[in-house]
């Protein structure tokens, strides 16, 4: 059971890694013809990585669209990122220092982000622009987000597992050493999600993450008349001229 | 036009219910044969519909590998709903496929189907859908139904920009014999006859000295509207409109009188008559850079040193964003960059090239060089409308939301009474008109009517409270659109005037 595990997350982990990668290299190579920031839009690379910034971190655009989506939202990914540096306990021996200070947090942080999650799913059933345009995948990766979540905090708050044993088992996985796993059907059901999850990240609208990253109307430098923008295919256009 | 009625006016804000199936149509009128092969195109459609279901195909790959912005943005989205109430269209029709993300989702369903591994699997689970020929059809309905304002594109967390979308899906449907009567004929005429109304050289030589006289006469000073002279400082290129539109022409008489009072020597090129480019409505890289291209011809043919654009919201987001990529009008190519350099060297960069007719006025305002008669403004209390290319594709001067300081510092300098209309509707978030992206023709006219409904509600609400009685703008279009529709709405279609027009009322001609 450990070792099937062992070899399903190796897997998936792998599939998430090259997935990702193929998909960022994709968007990397894909040419840019024109500038098209939307505007106003910094006018210096600094000014663009401030914007991304607080793209990134503050959800500035949807902050500006409707304080409902922002709010439960920011809930959302701001305790997930609470949680998975809490988890970076079962991957570190000794724990450091700032993983052990946020351990308390990162429970509640639990809770939270299953609120966040409820908040956006409330949206999708009962709004009726967001019902129009939900499709069924949509639905189900909140599901599958909250059932993480939900397992996850079972485990903390409900019925103990032994952690002491998780934490042994991903020691030695991250080493190629197969430990034993709590044979824990709460667990188990918290794994095979975050399998799921990491399996579909890189053929989804979890890309997202990666994706805004390369947007250009996030991500140009307003400067079209100070310097001249030119594409390789565009540039073509000219010497068959 | 009698069977034309405006839709009722509701609460500000407003956040419509749904009415599916509102817009369903055959879209604006198609594009025949001779129009389209006119410019390149396939002149119709095949016969066969697994060439065209196959041909399709290959040309969203194809864009999907020339466009990185298609790429992440059929990717990237969530259904998250920022937009979902944004659109103009949406919010004056109902129709849910009029939301931004309901619209990029006719492609993206697509997408998802031939180009995504849990779209070829699942298709139903990731909405997913195949190309059939109803699809193209709702493509052709809804994608005409899009101005390519890019309001949704400030709220989307992503950046996610429909007019993108909107363009590829154009694009593809141009590649297979499916285009826009409007557009495309457009620009056959724009190659053909040098401008979008098809006005002749020799007839816009008669035009411009019939405008002399009328300006002498009203006036009494000799005003000029020269044309191709050679050796001249400033080549202005301004949308045909210009020319013989009311209220467009009010505003070219103020560029010249601007041109007049600074003593500025300047032309207007008969080869290049036009700075509208609807290349970009339709989403065409060759006809974007073709039609811009007659703008390099003349520069370097007249061998002048500024090239000024005259009020036109798209075309100056062509001229500002686009033109030094396409064309090498700008600054900053690399030494070895022969085709660029060739035109800039030319160029004073001591001005920003191009320059929009705002930025030169507002500098000569700054420096002094025009003075003003406010008074004369007096009879208007005037609000103004951000065009959307202009708001959210552009810039002017040098700190990003110039294109919103720098003609309201304008109106304020020669107008005594000004006011905002409400926050969220004007700058970055401004409405578009409902007539732009390539809708502004006739067979739109229920499109366009209630597009411009969410400007006119707003616009109504600064009527009762400040008794605005005149709407700024520079776009070509804005202007064209809101003389048509504001009737219908029960408003003066005098109501709506370039910033330029309200600069010819107030400026002081003669020596200085």
């Amino acid at each position: 059971m450990s070792l099937l595990f062992a070899i399903l997350l190796y897997a998936t982990t792998l599939l998430f890694v090259v997935g990702l990668f193929q998909r960022i290299r994709g968007y990397a190579n894909t040419p840019v013809p024109l500038k098209i920031p939307t505007t106003p839009a910094p006018t210096t690379q600094t000014g663009v990585v401030l914007r991304m910034t607080r793209e990134v971190l503050f959800f500035e655009s949807l902050f500006k669209a409707n304080l409902w989506t922002w709010a439960m939202s920011a809930l959302f990914h701001g305790s997930l990122a609470l949680v998975l540096l809490r988890h970076l306990r079962y991957f570190t021996e000794p724990v450091w220092g700032w993983v052990a200070l946020i351990q308390p947090f990162g429970a509640y942080a639990g809770i939270t982000m299953l609120a966040g999650l409820g908040g956006l799913w409330a949206r999708r059933l009962f709004v009726e622009r967001i019902r129009y345009i939900s499709t069924l995948s949509d639905h189900l990766m909140l599901v599958l987000l909250m059932g993480i979540a939900a397992s996850g905090l079972t485990m903390k708050f409900i019925t103990h597992t032994d952690v002491v044993a998780v934490k042994g088992f991903f020691l030695g996985w991250l080493h190629f050493s197969i430990q034993p796993l709590p044979a824990d059907a709460i667990l188990a059901l918290h794994l095979f999600s975050v399998m799921a999850l990491l399996a579909i990240f890189p053929f989804s609208k979890l890309l997202h993450a990666p994706g805004v990253f390369f947007s250009p109307t996030r991500n140009q430098t307003d400067d079209p008349r100070e310097k001249r923008h030119l594409s390789a295919w565009a540039a073509k256009l000219e010497s068959e001229n | 036009m009698a069977d034309v009625a405006a839709p009722a006016y509701r609460i500000i804000p407003i956040i419509p219910a749904l009415k599916p199936g509102a817009m369903e149509g055959k879209g604006p009128f198609v594009a025949n044969e001779k129009i389209n092969e006119a410019i390149g195109f396939p002149g119709k459609m095949a016969e066969n519909w697994q060439e065209t279901h196959d041909a399709v195909i290959a040309k969203m790959g194809e864009l999907l590998s020339k466009y990185r912005s298609l790429k992440v943005y059929m990717d990237a989205c969530v259904h998250c709903g920022a937009c979902s109430d944004k659109c103009h269209y949406f919010i004056g029709t109902q129709d849910p496929k009029n939301m931004p993300v309901a619209r990029q989702d006719l492609m993206r369903s697509v997408y998802r189907r031939y180009f995504t591994l849990p779209g070829k699997l699942f298709p139903k689970l990731v909405g997913a859908r195949d190309l059939t020929r109803e699809v193209l059809d709702e493509w052709y309905n809804y994608f005409n139904q899009c101005s390519e304002c890019r309001r949704c594109s400030v709220f989307c967390p992503y950046g996610i920009d429909t007019a993108e979308v909107t363009m590829a899906a154009r694009e593809i449907l141009d590649s297979v014999g499916y285009g826009q009567k409007y557009s495309n004929e457009i620009i056959g005429k724009v190659h053909r006859i040098g401008n979008n109304l098809g006005l002749p050289g020799p007839a816009l030589q008669d035009t411009l000295e019939g405008l002399e006289e009328d300006v002498k006469d009203a006036t009494g000073i000799d005003i000029r509207f020269p044309m191709d002279v050679k050796g001249a400082e400033v080549l202005l290129i301004t949308p045909s409109a210009d020319f013989f539109a009311e209220p467009h022409i009010d505003s070219l008489i103020g560029y010249a009188k601007v041109f007049h009072a600074t003593g500025t020597s300047w032309t207007l090129s008969s080869m290049a008559s036009e700075a509208g480019n609807f290349g970009m409505f339709i989403g065409n890289y060759e006809q974007l850079r073709k039609i811009a291209l007659r703008i390099r011809e003349a520069a370097l043919e007249l061998g002048v040193k500024r090239i000024v654009v005259g009020e036109c919201g798209h075309a100056w987001r062509v001229a500002y964003s686009f033109w030094n990529t396409l064309t090498g009008v700008g600054d900053g190519a690399d030494a070895n960059d022969r085709f660029a350099q060739m035109l800039q060297k030319q160029l004073d960069h001591r001005y920003k090239q191009p320059t929009h007719i705002c930025e030169f006025t507002w500098d000569m305002i700054q420096d002094e060089r025009l003075s003003f008669d406010k008074s004369k403004n007096d009879k208007h209390i005037i609000t103004f409308h951000d065009s959307c290319n202009v708001a959210r594709g552009s810039r002017m001067g040098d700190f990003a939301g110039g294109q919103f300081e720098i003609p309201r510092n304008i109106i304020k300098a020669v107008a005594n009474n000004y006011v905002e209309m409400r926050d969220g509707t004007t700058r970055e978030q401004t409405f578009c008109c409902g007539g732009g992206g390539g809708l502004l023709t006739d067979d739109l006219i229920d499109l366009r009517v209630k597009g411009a409904l969410p400007r006119m509600e707003v616009l109504q609400e600064t009527v009762d409270v400040h008794g605005v009685n005149f709407m700024a703008t520079i776009c070509a279009i804005c202007k064209a659109q809101f003389t048509k529709v504001m009737p219908i709405y029960g408003f003066d279609r005098r109501m709506v005037g370039g910033v330029h027009q309200l600069v010819s009322n107030a400026i002081i001609l003669g020596d200085k």
